[in-house]
């Protein structure tokens, strides 16, 4: 009985891929966000003068990547994951308050303040999790709920407590220097610490084999769980995640400004979810990367602040974002088609 | 003629979800080295069924025995490791991600050790491209193209190359032939009668005739979640098989048997003995 082969002209598998590096390089999801942040690097390059090429002028949006940063890259492996988290907007400012409130309304150890904010953004990333694997309901619907909630009861309680909607907080030098400190004095030690969700998440999307499930369960959730992906608690463990990462912002915050605000943190939602679009992640999920994510929000950060670099109207910087936006959309639907239709050999038969 | 172990076997499995009752009282033996055909009218519960029998499901009660103990699966990835692998109706693969990576999802060859355990991306490409490659599919030599470059039956061939290479005792196929060209199809049957020499135990949905009878030996006929016939090869001929699967008179006939016995038997379907099926014309 014949095998069904069709003849096949170049039957090994293992051929050099060499010649080939341009289509490989079109495939990844952050070639198009790459190109962007060009770009507006080179606009505004020529445009921001030298003010925008200074050391100073390239902490100003590094050190607004960096908050922005570690907020986008959870809300990014969510979205690959097909899922979205809008309560960061009320977990950053809720947890920078519990850091001031118990360390210092109630003058405790500045560990157990930082402890218990952390511990306050799990606590909302698990409900958020639970929430959302154990109803039908949108994560859309679900977090914007979760933030309203979490922001009324921060507001009450801040009140209830400090009296007021700011709270201040000393932190102790050691804290001062691990988490508000500047390096040479204009970048935030954020910076350092978006490095380290980078590097942890580049592992976790890339190499761990956790990552291959995300990417499953953005993919196709019914076929991820039927070939065994722990679907539930791989969503619960994300919602998690980002719940983390928007409380360690709050922490962050805090220790730099060394002053909590009830209503700071709501700019995050949708700053976060550009970065994340305009970084080459799919708005349905099962597509996207962490280096796109980075590139997204160094774009987006490289708008916001080089407009104050340029003459003109700071206004104008929300226009570009919003076209940068749209022209992300596009030319990432583009990379990916490619993506797709790419073969590396040519003119298949059969 | 039955005196082949049975590898997995359902005894009285009800399932139903919330209020909707969807298998009724299905005994069933899977044998090694035996296909068995599930056949049914759309509806009748075969991707249920087979879904409980890959750890997707839970029966809401009855009993399902692994070489003759009772086994309870954790979910569909110890279904697997026991060697219990699925091709699903729909999906099974993942459009925007590789063929290395879609082909060991949720089993992911891994390097390194403890927490530092990192995809083995070189590898699991290795073995995807040669399991689609033996399967006929010899346009694909590169693990890390996009599956969603794919035509529909290099997909689903995909997704059969995957049940093949993990699937090490049990093999069930649910419409595994529906988008595959003839050749495809007929390759895919070719595989069934392998791994049925092999030993293994097969599980095969469809509804082509020509198809089930290709591969066969016992026939399980499902209407409205329970087992209306149940056959071996050369019991009942190719025109009353046809006319099972095709819900002609001889399945318009049972039907309404089933639901004069479920009306007067408080819901309880028959057990297959009941049903007289009249002979073919
Ligand atoms: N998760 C579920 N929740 C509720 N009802 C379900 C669920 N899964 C299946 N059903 C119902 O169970 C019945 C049987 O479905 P099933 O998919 O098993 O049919 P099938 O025999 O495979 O049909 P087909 O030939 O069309 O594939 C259908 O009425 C379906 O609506
Ligand atoms: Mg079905």
């Amino acid at each position: 009985m014949a095998h069904p082969v069709t003849s096949t002209s170049t039957p090994a598998i293992d051929r050099p891929q060499s010649g080939l590096a341009l289509g490989r390089l079109a495939r990844r999801p952050e070639s198009g966000s790459f190109l962007g942040m060009i770009a507006v690097l080179l606009f505004f390059g020529v445009f921001g003068g030298s003010g925008f090429m200074s050391a100073a002028g390239a902490a100003s949006w590094l050190n607004i990547a960096s908050e922005i940063g570690i907020i986008a890259l959870p809300i990014g492996l969510l979205m690959i994951a097909g899922e979205l988290d809008i309560s960061v907007g009320a977990v950053i400012p809720a947890a920078s308050l519990t850091a001031a409130i118990i360390s210092g309304h109630y003058g405790l150890p500045d560990w157990l303040g930082i402890t218990a904010a952390l511990g306050l953004g799990l606590a909302v990333g698990l409900l958020n999790g639970l929430l959302v694997t154990r109803t039908s309901i949108p994560s859309l619907i679900i977090t914007i709920g979760t933030m309203f909630g979490t922001m009324g009861l921060t507001l009450g309680l801040t009140v209830k407590i400090a009296g007021s909607t700011g709270v201040s907080l000393v932190p102790d030098p050691f804290t001062k220097e691990i988490l508000g400190d500047y390096l040479g004095g204009m970048f935030q030690v954020t910076i350092l610490w978006w490095v380290v969700f980078v590097v942890g998440l580049f592992w976790l999307l890339h190499i761990s084999p956790i990552g291959n499930w995300i990417y499953a369960l953005g993919g196709d959730k019914e076929s991820a769980r039927n070939v065994g992906v722990p679907t539930k608690r791989l969503s619960i463990g994300l919602f998690m995640l980002s719940g983390f990462s928007a409380a360690f912002v709050g922490v962050s915050e805090v220790m730099v400004y060394q002053s909590a605000q009830v209503l700071a943190g709501q700019s995050f939602i949708f700053n976060s979810i550009m970065c994340v679009v305009i970084g080459g992640v799919l708005l349905t999920g099962g597509f996207g990367s962490v280096v796109g994510i980075v590139f997204g929000t160094l774009t987006f950060s490289i708008v916001n602040q080089g407009i104050y670099f340029t003459s003109l109207d700071p206004n104008v910087g929300s226009v570009i974002i919003g076209v940068l936006l749209l022209i992300a959309v596009l030319t990432n639907d583009t990379f990916r088609q490619l993506a797709l239709s790419y073969s590396s050999k040519k003119g298949g038969r059969s | 003629m039955n005196d082949k172990p049975a590898i997995l076997e359902l005894k009285n499995v009800n399932k139903s979800f919330g209020p909707i009752d969807v298998l009724h009282d299905i005994s069933l033996k899977v044998r090694a080295g035996e296909v068995l055909c599930l056949l049914g009218d759309n509806g009748a519960g075969k991707s249920t069924l087979i879904k409980t029998l890959a750890g997707v499901h839970k029966p809401t009660s009855g009993q399902i025995l692994m070489d003759g103990q009772p086994v309870t699966f954790v979910g569909p990835s110890d279904a697997q490791g026991r060697g219990i692998a699925t091709v699903h109706q729909f999906g099974g693969t993942f459009p925007l991600m590789s063929i290395g990576r879609s082909f060991f999802v949720g089993v992911e060859p891994t390097k390194g050790w403890g927490p530092f355990r990192i995809y083995d991306r070189k590898r699991a490409n290795e073995i995807a491209v040669r399991a689609v490659r033996d399967f006929g599919i010899t346009r694909i030599d590169d693990g890390d193209r996009l599956v969603g470059g794919l035509s529909g039956g290099e997909r689903q061939s995909l997704a059969i190359a995957r049940a093949v290479y993990f699937g090490a005792r049990v093999l069930i196929l649910d419409e595994p032939t529906a988008a595959l060209g003839v050749k495809q199809a007929s390759h895919v049957l070719r595989i069934v009668n392998e791994a049925k020499r092999r030993g293994l135990a097969v599980v095969f949905i469809t509804h082509q005739v020509m198809h089930a009878m290709a591969v066969g030996d016992h026939f399980a006929v499902l209407i409205r979640g329970a087992i209306a016939a149940d056959f071996r090869k050369g019991e009942k001929s190719r025109e009353e098989i046809t006319d099972l699967m095709a819900g002609g008179e001889t399945m318009a006939d049972l039907e309404a048997q089933v639901e004069g016995y479920m009306e007067t038997h408080e819901g309880h379907p028959p057990s297959p003995q009941v049903l007289e099926v009249p002979a073919a014309h």
